[in-house]
């Protein structure tokens, strides 16, 4: 294990093409590895649009109102998954690869691990209120008309297995599918860090490879009490890979590309394409208009095995931003933003906090039998609360804990700044 | 602790029924009113309209799972259901022709084991129309909509056979479920097959979204009695019979 360390903190670089070195990419890609940054500045445009999907994917687990028009679904394949997933590899490939540079991959190993440990207790206690609703539903609701939906209560027969197998990940409720996925993810960090202090270029198209093995040979895990995970984890690792491998340089590296008018249009002509195909989703009187051939090619388009077109649609997406909304963006600074970027930067705590409301707002509009006003505030009052208790954990991290943070230094902000759900 | 919980889920209840009430005193006929795009179909029903130009009997034959009837006591589910309903409004409109309905319930059975079941069910039956309500066991029990979706292609393709119309009825729009049952993939996947066998898509789920809407009904309810699901059985049942109708491109002032 030390020598895995020593070569990844070790300095020729030059002498390994194959090497790529995060920081010195990230920074200037002619200097030596050693001269790397102080601390690097965080990047608030990740922040910002893991807050965005943060809030996108509170809205959308909410029942159908006003606000889901704004969600990015209704407007193209991917939604606000693929931007969680995507930053997440990101931000922790690019915290924990540096962990791994400055104190080894058994330690890095290890802080990932805790990372592991925390979003899993966060799982379970997601499942714990979860419970709690269904039971309450189950024992108050006897609509004639829903004898049948009702058999969805089956389970709370023999409690005894479905809570183990809540435990072990294979029962998850609707809504509850991210989180055991970036459980999964973040398990195979450690495996994936090392790998790309190789060869990023080389782990990237492992990943590839295994997304395409996912579809060819259909790999997929399975659930409880019968199905598979909702988010499958051998197609989704694309995306996380994808996301570690742009923050250990390979966004560097696709500048060019990512500047060239070719792909701007390219972009934009698919993004123009796929909003035309969703309005035929939303309004059927539209259906007519898309040839049946192109319907029966692509259709469906799997959320599970992460559908190449929902891929490309991301990647469409994030050319456009990252073309559009430089790194220096005075707008990052503006108040008006920081309830976003800090959603953004505790995202772990405020995406449960985002499916604890969601349930909560929907056993409110039930028992108030709200109408659209009710659904209006309540969406509008979760995302107040999400923004406010995103302020608090700032709050706790900069004055509250500040004097343990200064004892343990780059290392220990690494945790949280990291893994970020 | 216990008991506050309880209070307040108590409290909130209470504060449901009473903000429920006025809802549930205008107890005026339903209006069933529906928006034209879903109740056209681009798919054809040629069997249908075949009986029905030759003054044929229509056979109908509804192959569903528990959300085609009311569990009602009584059991006066065979006419307060929705195939009872399809009837009467299809006498209703097409005065001149002999219509049957006959329902066949396969309760808590998955798509893949109705299809696994065809050809032993339709043995005997030449319906002209069979309509297949399906998806919702199979969204409790969280099926992989991959096999969902192969399910219900083989049963349309064995329904076919017989020579029969199919029409697909997907699972009812259920907002108190919404957070444990995950419709969207089920649905998604119905639409394909329609699409692929050219077979209309009877869109339950975005009718009843529609009517919950709308206000015509209130979904969210608590209410616990088979009132509701009559009235909504009744919309259903006369949506499914100008579905039918239209989907068989048959112009009823014609008949008469």
């Amino acid at each position: 294990m030390t020598s895995v360390a020593d070569q990844i903190s070790g300095p020729p670089l030059a002498a390994n093409a194959g090497v790529v070195a995060p920081d010195a990419l990230l920074a200037q890609p002619e200097a030596p590895a050693i001269a790397r940054p102080v601390a690097a500045e965080r990047e608030l445009r990740l922040d910002l649009f893991r807050g965005l999907a943060l809030w996108l994917i509170f809205i959308d687990h909410l029942p159908q109102n006003l606000l889901t028009w704004l969600t990015i679904r209704n407007y193209g394949f991917s939604d606000a998954t693929e931007i969680f997933i995507f930053i997440s590899g990101y931000t922790a490939s690019f915290v924990y690869g540096r962990a791994m540079r400055d104190v080894g991959f058994v330690v890095a190993t290890a802080r990932i691990l805790r990372r592991v440990w925390q979003i899993y207790v966060a799982h379970v206690f997601l499942f714990t209120i979860f419970l709690a609703e269904i039971s309450y539903v189950a024992t108050s609701f006897e609509n004639p008309l829903y004898s049948e939906e009702m058999g969805i209560m089956d389970f709370l027969k023999e409690p005894d297995v479905t809570i183990v197998q809540a435990l072990l990940l294979r029962f998850r409720p609707v809504n509850m599918d991210v989180l055991p996925l970036y459980i999964v993810l973040m398990l195979f960090l450690p495996l994936i860090l090392w790998l790309m202090k190789r060869s990023a270029d080389l782990t990237l198209a492992l990943s590839a490879i295994l997304y395409a093995a996912t579809w060819e040979f259909d790999l997929y895990l399975s659930a409880y009490p019968n199905g598979f995970w909702a988010f499958n984890p051998f197609a989704w690792q694309l995306l996380f890979v994808f996301g570690a491998w742009c923050a250990q340089g390979g966004a560097k590296r696709m500048s060019r590309l990512l500047s060239s008018p070719i792909t701007l249009w390219i972009s934009i002509g698919y993004l123009l394409f796929a909003f035309l195909v969703t309005l035929t989703w939303y309004w059927p009187q539209l259906g007519h208009l898309m040839p049946r051939r192109l319907e029966q090619w692509m259709y469906p388009i799997s959320k599970t095995d992460l559908d190449v077109l929902r891929f490309a649609h991301f990647l469409a997406l994030a050319a456009v931003t990252v073309r559009f909304l430089p790194k220096d963006w005075p707008g990052l600074k503006s108040p008006w933003l920081r309830p976003l970027i800090m959603c953004g930067q505790h995202s772990l705590e405020i995406f449960c906090l985002g499916v604890f409301l969601a349930f909560a707002g929907h056993f409110l509009l039930a028992e108030l039998s709200g109408g659209a006003a009710l659904h209006f505030v309540i969406s509008i009052s979760g995302i107040l609360i999400m923004s406010a208790a995103a302020w608090l954990f700032s709050w706790y991290k900069h004055s509250a804990d500040k004097s343990t943070s200064r004892t343990k230094g780059t290392g220990g902000n690494a945790d949280m700044a990291g893994g970020g759900a | 602790m216990k008991f506050n919980s309880g209070l307040i889920l108590g409290l909130i209840t209470l504060a449901g029924v009473l903000t429920a009430v006025p809802v549930r005193a205008e107890d005026a006929p339903a209006s069933c009113e529906v928006p034209d795009y879903l109740l056209t179909s681009e798919s054809s029903l040629p069997k249908v309209a075949d009986a029905i130009k030759n003054n044929r009997s229509l056979d109908i034959l509804v192959l569903g799972s528990r959300s085609s009837t009311i569990n009602a006591p009584a059991n006066s589910s065979e006419t307060t259901a929705y195939p009872g309903r399809l009837q009467v409004a299809l006498k209703e409109k097409l005065p001149s022709i002999a219509v049957n309905v006959s329902i066949e319930i396969q309760a808590k059975k998955t798509a893949e084991e109705i299809a696994a079941g065809l050809p032993k069910l339709m043995e005997g039956k030449k319906p002209v129309l069979v309509i297949w309500q399906t998806g919702t066991v199979d969204a409790v029990r969280s099926v992989d909509p991959e096999d969902f979706r192969t399910a219900v292609d083989e049963g349309v393709v064995a329904l076919q056979e017989t020579g029969a119309d199919v029409i697909l009825m997907n699972p009812q729009y259920s907002p108190r479920t919404e957070t444990m049952i995950s419709a969207p993939p089920y649905l998604d996947n119905m639409r394909v097959v329609a699409q692929q066998h050219d077979v209309p898509l009877f869109d339950r789920f975005a009718i009843m979204q529609h009517w919950n809407e709308s206000g015509e009904f209130d979904l969210f309810s608590t209410f616990h009695g088979v009132e509701l699901a009559k009235r909504v059985h009744n919309c259903i049942g006369r949506a499914l019979s100008q579905f039918v109708i239209d989907a068989a491109h048959i112009n009823p002032a014609q008949q008469n």
